[in-house]
């Protein structure tokens, strides 16, 4: 089931589906953050703060907006004791 | 070996072929272009140290290069200032390029690679940082890197100076990669086959500082880790910048005494004498009020803020290398979000509590105008630089009350005014995005190189103003200057702040050091009360010389302009709120 990157929780493992359009996203796909691509969530800060994930073993901070508008599937193998890399 | 690096600047115009030094951010260009060239670049653990870029020279087998240190980018598909900086460089085409790449992060940095090598510039490939990436289990085929990229690879770990001779040598073998250009789509299938087929990842146990990672961005631990982090490197800053006063710089001064009080005595009563000496009480010399060039000139640069510049930059060069700072990022993004600006805006806040200057250079790092509109002119307006919060100490540092009266009215005013801001300019706040580096042991002579440098630009820059600081003061004393200054200020002054006519030319002379200004401030006999507002106002209001003329360099006129009009005003309105509540409360 797709989700916003928001509703995973920490330490959860998910695939990107979509992501959202213009500016940010190529900011993104830069970082190697596309659709297709395997990523675990570290933390959600609070009050809006940022998404941090894990991708191909390098951190990635994510501004809250913009991880609201990445969908994702978590559905899938992988438990937090999985280690990024 | 026939390369070898040149120190000395050719011509004005430098040899012209170009040698481009290309990579993603913080992958150690910098460290590398220090390396190649003998020339000091400053390189920090995070992304975008580099907004502008270096030149120097290269000579390899009698060819002379310009070489280039390209500031880093993701892709030539440009997303932001650096990015577009990097892509009009190679734009400008160039004879050789050294691709860059971080060897624990392959996939990601073969992007910009390929793009590089599509557009047919002879390259080599340095494969950086080959160290870390054994320790994380990460084995890279070199071999089969070189033959599915068409050009020479040579790992290197930079901060070390490793492969770095190999890689001088090999420069003439950069070579054009058969690689044509081709749609984004297939570039990422061909980065998934080469990463496929040249890199091995050995099963691995999370680490203690994976866990340290993970645990600098998590809400509650990150934010007691942050809070501990900050508390210590204030500590810190305090302890080392009084350490260095009382055992250092204070006996040093004493033994200055016996010589400059000789020297007074030798000159007699007379201008030069009020000059080069100052006033003089019973007899002897007061470093803090005599307000004589070699008197007060010297002693506040070198005894009362050059030791805890030492102090700052020691510590927060510290924090950079490590790789803290874009976790701070992460922690302060939904407050400084509210300010219209995103978290990564706390590095040049971080770096204008060393100097104004710098940080606001820094602003850089961010995307828009808008928000390096609204950064700079926080910084401006309520972030204390190290010169100031030095006198600051030696003004208030008997009452801690007091001096935390200070702090918490910058505080106070810095969010009230990045509200204000936020609400009111057009536009909206772009959101973070930005990659955090892993936690790195810093190289002590890069440290010690780095420190050195800031250091050295503090007493290059600052020292010739402040002594001309000191010089023009006693020239607008002597001609009646200041006079007209507490005239014209003063009942304003008064009537708004409780503050005496005298203040006027103090925080007039603010414009030009606020060192210089606060300690104008202390023969007055203010009581600590009015020593409190008078302080924070002169660090509310003009920015000193050197910020002026970054402002105006990095805003232009008109948003210089506004910046000024909104210090001016939030300084009058925050000494007036100070005084009145000051005077409610009972102390």
């Amino acid at each position: 089931m797709d989700v916003s990157l928001l509703r995973v929780k920490d330490g959860g493992w998910c695939v990107i589906r979509r992501m959202p359009s213009g500016e940010a996203a190529l900011r993104l796909e830069a970082l190697g953050l596309r659709p297709g691509k395997r990523i675990q969530k570290i933390s959600g800060m609070p009050f809006h703060g940022p998404v941090t994930v894990c991708v191909d073993g390098r951190q990635v901070a994510i501004g809250h907006g913009v991880a609201a508008r990445i969908s994702v599937d978590t559905n899938l193998q992988g438990g937090s004791e999985e280690v990024c890399l | 070996m026939s390369c070898h690096r040149e120190l000395k600047e050719g011509s004005p115009e430098g040899p012209a072929r170009r040698l481009l030094l290309i990579g993603n951010p913080n992958v150690g260009k910098s460290a590398i272009f220090s390396r190649l060239t003998g020339l000091n670049a400053v390189s920090s653990n995070y992304p975008g140290t580099t907004v502008g870029f270096l030149e120097g020279t290269v000579v390899c087998d009698g060819e002379a290069y310009r070489l280039i240190d390209v500031p880093g980018a993701y892709t030539l598909n440009a997303t932001n200032e650096a990015e577009e900086i990097a892509r009009r460089i190679v734009d400008e085409g160039a004879h050789r390029a050294i691709i860059v790449l971080d060897a624990t992060a392959l996939e990601r940095n073969l992007v910009l690679a390929l793009e590089v090598l599509e557009r047919g510039i002879p390259s080599i490939v340095a494969l950086n940082m080959v160290d870390e990436a054994r320790h994380k289990g990460i084995n890279i085929d070199v071999g089969a890197l070189e033959t599915a990229l068409g050009v020479p690879v040579v790992p290197t770990v930079a901060v070390t100076g490793q492969g770095i001779r190999d890689l001088l040598s090999r420069l003439n073998e950069a070579a054009r990669s058969p690689i044509e250009p081709s749609s984004k789509e297939d570039r990422w299938r061909r980065i998934g086959a080469i990463v496929t087929s040249v890199q091995r990842v050995e099963h691995r146990h999370h680490t203690w500082l994976d866990t340290l990672e993970d645990m600098s961005v998590s809400p509650l631990a990150g934010g007691i880790l942050g809070i501990l982090i900050l508390g210590l490197c204030f500590y810190l800053v305090r302890l080392v910048g009084e350490g260095l006063i009382s055992y250092v710089f204070d006996p040093a001064f004493e033994l200055l005494r016996g010589p400059l009080e000789a020297l007074a005595h030798t000159l007699g009563e007379g201008p030069i004498r009020d000059v080069l000496i100052g006033k003089l009480f019973n007899g002897a010399i007061d470093f803090e009020l005599s307000f004589g060039l070699l008197t007060t000139g010297l002693y506040v640069e070198f005894a009362m803020v050059l030791p805890y510049i030492i102090a700052f930059y020691g510590v927060l060069s510290l924090l950079e290398d490590v790789g803290y700072l874009p976790r701070l990022a992460v922690l302060f993004d939904a407050l400084l979000h509210r300010m219209g600006v995103h978290g990564y805006a706390v590095i040049p806040t971080l770096l204008g509590l060393g100097c104004n200057v710098p940080g606001i250079l820094a602003t850089r790092v961010l995307e828009s105008k808008r928000e390096r509109f609204i950064a700079s002119t926080l910084i401006s307006v309520a972030v204390p630089c190290t010169s100031l919060q030095a006198m600051i100490v030696g003004a208030l540092g008997d009452s801690p009350w007091h001096m935390g009266t200070v702090y918490l009215a910058l505080l106070a005013s810095w969010v009230i005014i990045g509200r204000i801001l936020h609400k009111t300019l057009p536009g909206f706040s772009p959101e973070l995005i930005v990659e955090i580096p892993p936690y790195r042991l810093p190289s002590p002579s890069a440290l010690w190189v780095k420190m050195r440098l800031r250091v050295m630009d503090f007493i290059l820059e600052a020292t010739p103003l402040v002594l001309g600081g000191i010089l023009l003061v006693n020239l607008m004393e002597a001609i009646g200057v200041m006079d007209l200054l507490s005239r014209l200020l003063g009942p304003g002054l008064g009537t708004l702040m409780d503050l005496p006519a005298g203040a006027a030319g103090p925080i007039v002379m603010g414009l030009f050091r606020k060192d210089v200004a606060v300690g104008m401030l202390m023969p007055l006999n203010l009581t600590l009360n009015q020593m409190t507002v008078a302080v924070t106002v002169l660090a509310m209001t003009f920015p000193c010389i050197a910020t002026f003329i970054v402002l105006l360099r990095e805003l232009g006129p008109r948003d210089t302009a506004r910046a000024l009009a909104i210090m001016g005003a939030s300084a009058v309105a925050m000494g007036t709120a100070m005084n009145l509540i000051l005077r409610a409360l009972p102390l």
